[in-house]
């Protein structure tokens, strides 16, 4: 493969003529941290965005931030530390989890909707996303959305780019809206639960009017003690309001301990990097949606007869799961009980061999998926981006 | 007036008869609407100075009967425009003689309400606020509010991605849909998304949510609904200039602080708005500030008191707290009824511009030049948190002189809004309203790329064909 760094609109636009001419394909990518996720490409060339990088716009009084889409995540969110503000979904790493190196770019982050802990009360990556700029598979430079949050003029083809995996454009310019910085933070923690118990304690919770902003379960096997952590941000004096309500609202799961920030912070960055999962390496490593209330029947039917870690996160819409290989054993079993619980997975670290085949990200109805393969041809109708990242054929 | 209509196609004007016996076929007896006189309640929405008759009304009670009466008029051409209660301020449930007005109001049932996982699902014809309603007694609601909230339907808000007051903090309605079951133009069902927090493949929500039903019609959702905070408190704020309301409100947001609300109304709505609900807002000061807190008594006094510690560096004329509920609704009652008490006085065009909020004092200095050029008066309400103008433009609707001017006011403030770096509709969505505006904002690379996705959901262009997208230059699948 040719590695491509373009540093203008201009080189990506030239790449995919050429890609078009020659009926070839082009792997899109920042820096490559999230390479060895989704399916693998047999690509010509790699277009790496990591030349094209900056913060072209930030409004701390109007909670705004643009930045073009090599940017590194670390440089946005230390630009943003400095005036006390942050980017609101808590974007995980996925380095530990897959064993890559380079700096993540805000470009990938789009791409792959990276969602953290913070997504129960503040949203989603793509919720926080209100516009982008982009080349299609055409060669023509796209924007849609803007700076502002609130904005319904035309089809939101800016936060359709969230989750898309670089297969209906170059992403070149990202644009979010920002939260303040909490300026404390503190868990409520619970011990000795099993799945089905801290589901039910995690809905009272995110169910309360006490605003926790993390809700997971580190079940036996993670510690030697399961862990019930919910999390609370904000001003000091209500954080202790809320941690109280909170003691007494679930006093019937038992007693809770508070951990204090320094603890709180580091567990949560754990929490959200699935770090526990990142060693041993052979394991492979499935991420689940579902609706939170299924999640404890979708771990006892994946479970049955074999042994797996997992964790939840998203009070229980968020399940980790890690299986002891990295061949598609088990695979069949996670998909039907994921369809049973109408949630979604995505097989998330495992052999290239397994990737490959179809079973990386969750099969789409056949209605969706026409309508995918429409969406695809609209963006890029000579299949030059990232052509089979996601599904064949797309 | 100066928006157009397309031709409307003679051929499908001619069978009109024959059309009105399929659909017939497919519908219950009632679900039909044929005469003049029951049409004419569907000629307009609530962009009333445009009035198109439709070919007939069907109103369906089932999904099913949804896609059978698609797939009928996908095989014989015939356009088919969605409505929900018909209160699009854009004019984007108007209707055309050569289509029919395909109407969800019958179609109103709370299917699920699920606590554990916050979500419920429902019909597409269910008012706004029913849907709080139904979960109140448990303190749940769902969260975005636009004003119509008692009559508009969460279908419409889908199709206008609508917001409200309160999405500073709760984000608008693309923010609070997990999914959808929607029926394709040839009648096929589909489901999109679910109730897990997020869905496989690609973000079909994104484009359905905000897409003026051009992509299919939506018969269901599951939203999201999230537990009531334990108080809510707004607070009144009078500035003797607009200049140091907008400053204030800066300064919140840069302290960190996101209250659930932040309303800001001019002397002119000030005025109107107090006639009409007697909240008690100041009418001795040039602009004013609704903003609310929320949490326990103890929070809200704490978050309170750092708001009017920043209020008073920002030279606050007047502040007063709300002292209880009646006070409270009084005050939003106030609010949420602006367009409402307008129409009292004059007719108006509410306009629905989204601007960075850092450009507040200019964009006010400029509309009020603007209004003035044209000799028009302009009463502006405003979600000051997140930069969403809804300039009222008084005019005289049975002066067409008059009513001439005030769309050009209209339209030259929305290009304002796009010069400024903002946009030409927050919450409101284009409709016809914005639709020859569209080239202000984008680029024909960039409607190129929007039509062409709609193209992939509707080749023919027959779902509410007349809106959005200036009727020159279109391109088909």
């Amino acid at each position: 493969m040719t590695a491509l760094t373009p540093t203008c609109d201009e080189d990506i636009i030239e790449a995919i003529r050429l890609a078009r001419s020659e009926r070839s394909s082009i792997a899109v990518e920042g820096q490559g941290t999230k390479r060895l996720m989704g399916r693998p490409m047999q690509a010509k060339r790699v277009l790496s965005m990591q030349a094209m990088t900056g913060i072209t716009l930030y409004e701390p009084a109007e909670l705004v931030l643009s930045a073009k889409s090599g940017t590194p995540v670390a440089e946005v969110e230390a630009t943003l530390a400095a005036r006390g503000q942050m980017l609101p979904f808590e974007p995980m790493d996925y380095r530990p989890l897959l064993g890559s190196s380079g700096e993540p770019t805000m470009g990938g982050l789009t791409a792959t909707n990276l969602s953290g802990p913070r997504r129960i009360m503040a949203g989603a990556c793509r919720d926080s996303l209100i516009g982008t700029r982009f080349v299609n598979g055409q060669g023509e430079v796209i924007k849609s959305g803007g700076r502002v949050m609130k904005n319904v003029t035309g089809l939101d083809l800016a936060r359709t780019m969230a989750g898309s995996w670089g297969t209906l454009g170059v992403l070149t310019e990202v644009t979010y809206k920002l939260l303040p910085r909490p300026e404390t933070t503190l868990s409520v923690v619970f011990h000795g639960l099993n799945d089905q118990q801290a589901v039910a304690l995690m809905a009272a919770a995110i169910g309360s009017p006490f605003e926790v902003s993390g809700a997971a379960h580190l079940p036996v096997g993670i510690d030697r003690i399961a862990m019930t952590l919910l999390r609370l941000e904000g001003f000091a004096e209500s954080l202790a309001y809320r941690a109280e309500r909170l003691r007494v609202l679930l006093a019937p799961f038992g007693r809770c301990d508070i951990i204090d920030q320094t603890a709180s912070t580091s567990l949560w960055a754990q929490i959200r990097d699935v770090r526990w999962f990142a060693e041993p390496r052979n394991e492979a490593v499935w991420r689940i949606s579902v609706p939170p209330s299924k999640a404890p029947a979708l771990l006892a039917q994946i479970a049955a007869g074999r042994r797996i870690r997992h964790l939840l996160d998203w009070g229980g819409g968020l399940v980790w799961i890690a299986t002891a290989s990295t061949e598609l054993a088990g695979s069949e079993v996670i998909r039907q009980a994921v369809r049973h619980a109408k949630g979604h997975a995505l097989l998330v670290r495992a052999s290239e061999g397994a990737r490959g085949t179809d079973g990386t990200f969750e099969p789409l109805a056949p209605a969706v998926l026409k309508l995918s393969t429409g969406l695809k041809k609209s963006f890029d109708p000579d299949h030059v981006l990232n052509p089979g990242r996601m599904y064949s054929g797309i | 007036m100066g928006i157009a209509f397309p031709v409307p196609d003679q051929a499908i004007v001619a069978r009109r008869d024959d059309i009105i016996a399929g659909l017939a076929r497919l519908l219950p007896a009632d679900g039909l609407v044929t005469s003049d006189d029951e049409r004419r309640a569907f000629e307009t929405d609530a962009l009333t100075a445009y009035r198109k008759m439709p070919l007939a009304v069907a109103l369906p009670t089932t999904t099913e009967q949804v896609a059978a009466i698609m797939a009928y008029c996908h095989t014989n051409g015939v356009k088919v425009v969605a409505r929900g209660a018909g209160t699009s301020l854009a004019g984007g449930a108007i209707g055309q003689e050569d289509a029919i007005i395909l109407g969800l109001s019958k179609m109103s049932k709370v299917l699920d309400v699920n606590f554990a996982d916050r979500t419920m699902q429902v019909q597409a014809g269910i008012t706004n606020l029913a849907i709080s309603d139904h979960v109140m007694p448990e303190r749940f609601f769902y969260a975005p509010d636009p004003s119509s909230q008692l009559a508009c339907t969460i279908g419409g808000n889908i199709g206008m991605n609508s917001g409200g007051a309160h999405c500073l903090k709760y984000g608008v309605t693309t923010n609070n849909i997990l999914g959808v079951r929607m029926v394709l133009v040839d009648g096929t069902i589909v489901e999109i998304g679910g109730e897990a927090m997020d869905a496989a493949g690609y973000d079909f929500l994104a484009l359905i949510v905000g897409s003026e039903g051009q992509l299919g019609i939506v018969t269901e959702a599951t939203v999201r609904i999230l537990r009531l905070a334990e108080g809510a408190r707004p607070v009144l704020f009078g500035f003797a200039t607009s200049e140091e309301a907008g400053a204030c409100v800066a300064a919140i947001i840069g302290a960190g602080i996101i209250p659930v609300a932040m309303e800001f109304m001019d002397k002119l709505a000030i005025e109107i708005c107090e006639a009409y609900a007697k909240a008690g807002y100041p009418l001795d000061v040039e602009a004013l500030l609704i903003i609310e807190v929320e949490g326990s008594d103890a929070e809200m006094d704490a978050t309170l008191a750092r708001i009017v510690e920043i209020a008073k560096q920002h030279g606050v004329a007047t502040v007063r707290e709300s002292k209880s509920a009646m006070e409270t609704a009084a005050i939003w009652k106030g609010r949420k009824s602006a367009f409402g008490a307008t129409g009292r006085i004059a007719d108006y065009i509410c306009m629905d511009g989204t601007i960075p909020t850092g450009q507040l004092p200019l964009v006010l200095r400029r509309m009020d030049e603007i209004t003035k050029h044209y000799g028009l008066r302009v009463a502006n309400v405003f979600h000051a948190g997140d930069g969403n103008l809804h300039p009222l433009i008084l005019y005289n609707v049975n002066d067409p002189e008059e009513a001439r001017k005030a769309e050009e006011a209209g339209n030259d403030i929305l290009k304002l809004c796009v010069e400024v770096g903002g946009c030409l509709t927050g919450e409101h969505g284009v409709g016809i309203e914005k639709r020859d505006l569209m080239r202000f904002q984008f680029n024909e690379a960039d409607l190129g790329q929007q039509m062409r996705v709609r193209s992939v959901f509707d080749r023919k262009w027959l779902l509410n064909p007349a809106k959005v997208f200036p009727l020159d230059g279109r391109i088909a699948g």
